[in-house]
């Protein structure tokens, strides 16, 4: 912010290590080649894993948790979080189930879903940035609140009829691949999160926010609004991913995407967000609920019951934050012995 | 920061490696079946008799059961059995395991659906890639599976809980429903006859509340307590649902409504045992599930030999329970409901 003066004076070179470990040896990187590793092995020790198909359905199913992941790793480098995201995905399944059976044409009621899902964001968004309350007791609360009211709008039944061309859209893949169709909007909206996130003072900002928000306040960005528009952002994402989670499995429920949220955190946390805020990308976060995907896949294939395919993928999120923990605290010891050693050498901040 | 990362690639490498191991440990043991499923194949022709079970949830008394039942049919005709599921259930979560076994290419897929409607899709894909698939317990819509195996008609089990209910309360009262999950198919199916056959011919018992206790013994357990509670003149519960049945029971059993609030249903005997040995239950139906899953292996077999086809009134032996007939809508039925009490509940051990 004050490069134009301080530029031309100042090196950072004792900092700065050369461009390519700085890119490669990332925690991201490591996610991704993790991710690599596990596809190999998969490759060669599981039977049929080398079909398309398993492409096809991996990337099918695991699209909702991509898609809603986007706006939560935003909100989490923020220090905020939505525990909401799947409840507004039932909500707006629901939505869409009910307006399509009234007869709307289905591209309006699908709109009028992702509406629902706006407004279910700008809920959680008022709450959180004009009321100022904690985001984690904001979105338990509606959690419940937004399931509750698609349950009730939905009762025990199921919506079970749409129109087949949506559907069979939903379904479909790139023609000539074995890529979900589903993968276009991703890789746009992947793109777009990308860019606001990493290329824009926007997105800089919420970094600022997650390292210390009154910082961040007193340094001109404005924390409430920026969250504000978080919320927004997820419950519009989390309104389209329950279009496509209807259409994909033709049926509007109530309990549709139940618990989902906690999938879509633990990849995000996996890819390498600080719960703490201030610190992630949204590389290693998509590798990381590819990661969960592609190991629940290979294990089903190899024949290991849910429960294991459970303990494994904990186990791994367990380890991934204890890692981080316990070697951010190594770290922090060698970089203070190194600061004594140098004398009055600055800190990074984390 | 970037020092902190190096350190975490470490970590997290040492986590990849831990992983990778357990994938291939996992993958090998996953080929090891998959070769005894082959060896399999070539004693009894060229026909593909690798079957997967696929209950609603895992960790169900009454699918362990049935899904015995139909490994020992399986190990009599010479295939190979597998069992795999989802620990909660629900019908998305169902889907991948019906896409894992189309990658796998089994032969035939027995399935109790989470939902009607919600697996057509992939069962579809699962029988374009040439599985059969059967389903057992819970029915998919008609057209989304090649036969269905019925454990009794619904009109027989209806009507054999409430000619017990309507014995143990002295035909007049008010009575409740504890049914397993808002979707189930078959209990929402067995409810709503239930209430034709009280309003038929039960004119003096009033059915005050149905209660859901999604198929979960805590969850049963308390819905059974807060029944009791806000109906005090409540005479007797029918819960349809074996987890239901055993939590209802327990709570009574430890209750001052023992022995007053009359409880039936359909119920295990290994479960109930103690509770009728008690005298907190008189009596109760069921089929039996492990005749279920062993007559479902043995028509799974007969569509994959091509003995069968899925036609009314095609014909096919099933080992120990003699010859079957496939009925209307492609339907063989088990047989009537079995009463269990105090008398008869010792000769049985499922």
């Amino acid at each position: 912010m004050t490069a134009t003066t301080a530029a031309p004076a100042r090196t950072y070179q004792l900092h700065t290590r050369p461009a390519w470990r700085r890119i490669l040896l990332t925690r991201e990187m490591a996610i991704i080649a993790l991710l690599v590793l596990v596809i190999v092995v998969a490759l060669a020790g599981v039977r049929n894993f080398d079909s398309p198909l398993t492409v096809t359905y991996l990337l099918r199913d695991t699209a909702p948790i991509l898609l809603i992941a986007l706006p939560m790793t935003l909100i989490i480098i923020t220090e905020e979080i939505d525990l909401s995201v799947a409840s507004i995905v039932g909500l707006t399944s629901v939505t869409t189930g009910v307006l399509a059976q009234g007869g709307w044409p289905f591209p309006l009621a699908a709109a009028a879903a992702v509406v629902v899902g706006l407004a279910c964001g700008f809920v959680n968004g008022f709450l959180v940035s004009v009321v100022g309350l904690p985001s984690l007791a904001v979105t338990i609360g509606t959690l419940a609140l937004f399931r509750g009211i698609a349950v009730g709008l939905l009762g025990t039944t199921a919506i079970t009829d749409f129109p087949e061309f949506w559907s069979d859209l939903a379904k479909a893949n790139i023609p000539g691949t074995p890529v979900p169709a589903i993968m276009i909007p991703f890789v746009v909206l992947a793109i777009v999160f990308a860019v606001l996130l990493h290329f824009t003072p926007f997105g800089r900002s919420l970094y600022a926010i997650g390292l210390n928000k009154d910082a961040a306040q007193f340094s001109g960005i404005d924390v409430g609004r920026t969250k504000f528009i978080l919320f927004v952002l997820s419950g519009g994402v989390a309104g389209f991913a329950g279009v496509y989670f209807t259409l994909l499995y033709s049926n509007a429920r109530g309990d549709n995407a139940m618990g989902m949220e906690l999938l879509v955190i633990a990849a995000v946390l996996l890819g390498g967000v600080s719960i703490f805020g201030g610190r992630g990308a949204l590389h290693g976060v998509i590798a990381g609920v590819l990661l969960i995907g592609t190991l629940g896949s290979a294990l089903r294939l190899a024949g290991i019951t849910s429960d294991i395919i459970n303990v494994i993928t904990g186990i791994l999120l367990v380890l991934s934050v204890v890692s981080s923990s316990v070697l951010a605290w190594i770290q922090n010891r060698r970089a203070a012995a190194l600061g004594r050693k140098n004398g009055r050498r600055a800190q990074s901040p984390d | 920061m970037f020092g902190h990362s190096r350190k975490g690639r470490l970590g997290v490498t040492a986590t990849a490696l831990a992983l990778g191991v357990a994938l291939v440990a996992s993958g090998c043991s996953g080929t090891g079946s998959d070769d005894g499923g082959s060896g399999a194949e070539g004693g009894g022709g060229d026909a593909n008799l690798a079957i997967t079970f696929l209950p609603k949830n895992l960790g169900n008394p009454y699918f362990d059961t049935s899904n015995a039942g139909g490994e020992e049919a399986i190990e009599e005709f010479g295939g190979t059995y597998e069992e795999v599921g989802p620990t909660e259930a629900s019908p998305t979560a169902q889907v991948s395991y019906v896409q894992t076994a189309a990658q796998q290419g089994v032969g035939a897929l027995v399935i109790s659906a989470n939902d009607p409607e919600a697996l057509c899709d992939s069962l579809d894909e699962a029988r374009s890639a040439g599985v059969k698939v059967v389903t057992f317990d819970s029915d998919t819509n008609p057209e989304c599976r090649d036969l269905f195996i019925n454990q009794a008609t619904a009109e027989g089990i209806a009507k054999a809980q409430i000619e017990l209910i309507s014995e143990q309360i002295g035909d007049a009262g008010q009575i409740a429903v504890l049914s397993a999950s808002a979707n189930a198919t078959n209990q929402n199916a067995w409810i709503e006859l239930m209430e034709e056959e009280l309003a038929a011919n039960h004119p003096d018992i009033e059915l005050v509340e149905v209660v859901y206790g999604d198929d979960d013994d805590q969850t049963s357990f308390d819905k059974t307590a807060a029944l009791l509670q806000t109906y005090p003149e409540l005479k007797g519960i029918i819960s349809p649902t074996t987890v239901g049945i055993a939590a209802a029971a327990r709570y009574l059993s430890t209750s001052e409504y023992k022995g007053k609030v009359a409880l039936t249903g359909l119920g295990t005997p290994n479960q109930m045992r103690e509770y009728v040995e008690d005298g907190t239950v008189t009596s109760f139906a069921l089929w039996n599930p492990a005749d279920l899953g062993y007559l479902a292996a043995y028509a799974a077999q007969a569509l994959i030999t091509g003995e069968i086809t899925g036609e009314e009134g095609d014909s096919f032996e099933a080992g120990k329970l003699g010859s079957y007939e496939v009925g209307e809508g492609a339907v063989v039925l088990l047989g009537d409901p079995f009463v269990f009490n105090a008398e008869n509940i010792g000769e049985f051990d499922f």
